[in-house]
């Protein structure tokens, strides 16, 4: 890893400069982490008077609990639809705003303001909404035939947690896409112009393959973000429910570890999670285009 | 443009009109629901036009909270909220732009373990270490207290990685230049890095400060007085208790003042923002 070609010579105080950052990641990062995977191979009783240690017991058990592999399903078809519902839309409206000049700026303002607005008051909107009494969309759909009402249908908390979600993330895949549509050279669109591409051909042969890199950066941003920030989502709306039909992973580290008390289990399915954020944070390191070079 | 399409730029204007509309209309309810009076929402379906109750839901809001609820009130949550956001933003820039300083300025014994020892805390989002972190806060005695509120989320690799990646841009001679004046290494980083730097920690002190913003679980976990309650917590508060007494207009009006900081701040500093978005990706 490279520093300036000159550098200051000084014992302590690079150390000294150093030591806040690292102090806060010890403390409040690793010494935690540690202790997750610590008590992931061990068992307390009942009482907390006897810790013992017990191998890959509790990882065993929750790979075999119904609950754990249902949570897991869930958490994939929660993170799937999230994902393509807004990098979608959002492809969509940036294409959009990339082909009026004028008043570019202006739909910009008003597309990118959700980004601000936090997870659980998302989650608080929509819910109020789609609230069976008195939301309104429930009333719409009830034109079509259609009864609505989270808190008995599993499928449909999930497409509620799905639509808060996906729309509190179209604003960060918005300036992504934009900035990728931006940077297609204008000159290939004109060529493929001459040669009589129609705007359609044009997106679907230059547009989109070019800007394959940044749909997959913010794939994997996506994905990282239905599974970890998520957690006021789902607590504002359905809290796992109906009948664990909307329980994520990291929901259910949060029920098991502070609502159940069931520490080993609960440490080990932080420890699953890290290894997912690790595999994640390794692909958007080695295969995404390296904007940070050390 | 490459060429003219009447038909397709009117299409492209309905399209980004109806997504312009999507995207306000939850906020749009919400607001319109905070300007009625309670007695609006028995009737079943909620109004779609503004009602004259705005001033009193927000006035009770802000002044005592509301009691059933169990919150205090919205104008100390606010304040919470914004103690929140401005320390671990400033903290995270503070401690950030040290720590990059001396990894890229000064040669010495463990610098890679440092620098791995920062990159490790992407990889630990607070979601996956719940439980241990809360029994260290709870340890050293944090909860109930705006150091626990904030200290756990403080470090950054991000920021780290930002600041470095922009001090190598820096040209070499600014600092040969201010060594040849007789500055040392602190003197060069006040009154030379610092100066130039100050676009970038602009745009990350607008990420910063809407992460620190929307914080909830964090929250939820080290603060059970309600005079360390986040505006955001508030408004979880608030719906939990909606079940009982169902006052829309007054949880409303909560959630329409949790947004407006922190949006306002997107919209006021968008050019900083996209700024920042775009060189801290995440």
């Amino acid at each position: 890893m490279q520093t300036k070609r000159s550098t200051y010579q000084n014992r302590w105080l690079p150390f000294l400069l150093l030591a806040p950052q690292l102090a806060i990641t010890l403390v409040f990062f690793i010494w935690p982490a540690s202790q997750a995977v610590k008590s992931s191979f061990e068992r307390t009783d009942a009482f907390g008077f006897k810790t013992t240690f017990v191998g890959l017991e509790n990882y065993a058990r929750i790979l075999a609990d119904p609950s754990y592999l249902n949570a897991l399903g869930r958490t994939a078809i929660f993170s799937v639809s999230v994902t393509v519902l807004s990098m979608s839309l959002a492809l969509l409206l940036a294409v959009c705003v990339n082909r009026v000049l004028r008043s570019a700026k202006f739909y910009t303002t008003l597309l990118v303001w959700p980004y601000a607005v936090a997870p659980v008051v998302a989650g608080v909107l929509w819910w109020f909404l789609f609230n069976p009494t008195i939301g309104l969309l429930p009333h719409l759909l009830d034109w079509f035939g259609i009864s609505w009402n989270h808190r008995v249908s599993g499928t449909q908390a999930m497409i509620l947690i799905t639509i808060a979600a996906a729309w509190k993330q179209i604003s960060y895949n918005f300036l992504f896409f934009l900035a990728g549509l931006q940077s297609v050279p204008q000159s290939l669109m004109e060529a493929a112009a001459i040669d009589g591409a129609g705007p359609f051909k044009r997106f679907w042969t230059i547009v989109l393959p070019l800007l394959s890199p940044t749909t997959f950066f913010l794939l994997i941003i996506n994905i990282n973000y239905v599974m970890f920030d998520t957690f006021g989502v789902i607590d504002a709306t359905t809290a796992g429910g109906p009948g664990q039909a909307t329980m994520t992973l990291v929901y259910k580290v949060y029920t098991d570890g502070v609502a159940g008390l069931n520490i080993g289990s609960s440490s080990a399915q932080s420890v699953m999670l890290m290894g997912i954020v690790i595999i994640l944070t390794f692909i958007q390191f080695r295969y995404v285009e390296r904007r940070v070079n050390y | 443009m490459v060429e003219r399409r009447p038909f397709l730029n009117i299409l492209t204007h309905l399209v980004l009109i109806a997504g312009v509309l999507i995207v306000a209309f939850p906020v749009y309810v919400a607001f319109i629901a905070s300007t009625h009076e309670p007695s609006a929402f028995v009737r079943g379906v909620l109004p779609l036009l503004p009602g004259d109750n705005m001033f009193a839901s927000y006035r009770q809001m802000l002044s005592s909270g509301w009691q059933v609820g169990g919150t205090p009130p919205v104008w100390l949550m606010l304040g919470n909220s914004l103690i929140m956001a401005l320390t671990i933003a400033i903290g995270k820039i503070a401690i950030s732009i040290i720590s990059a300083f001396a990894i890229v300025y000064f040669r010495f014994p463990f610098r890679m373990l440092a620098f791995w020892i920062i990159f490790i805390t992407l990889m630990l989002p607070v979601e996956v270490r719940i439980i241990p972190t809360y029994a260290v806060v709870a340890n050293l005695g944090m909860l109930n207290s705006y150091a626990g509120l904030t200290l756990p989320l403080i470090a950054s690799a991000t920021a780290t990685f930002l600041f470095r990646q922009f001090f190598m841009t820096v040209p070499e001679e600014l600092m040969e230049a201010s060594r040849v004046d007789g500055a040392g290494p602190m003197k060069f980083f006040k009154d030379i890095l610092l100066p130039v730097s100050i676009t970038n920690i602009a745009a990350l002190f607008v990420i910063m400060f809407i992460y620190g913003w929307v914080q909830y679980l964090w929250p939820l976990l080290v603060t059970t007085d309600e005079d360390f309650y986040t505006i955001v917590l508030g408004i979880k508060r608030l719906m939990a208790s909606s079940d009982r007494v169902p006052a829309w207009n007054l949880i409303m009006a909560t959630v329409t003042l949790a947004m407006l900081p922190p949006v306002l701040v997107v919209l006021f500093m968008q050019k900083l923002f996209v700024k920042g978005l775009t060189e801290t990706e995440k």
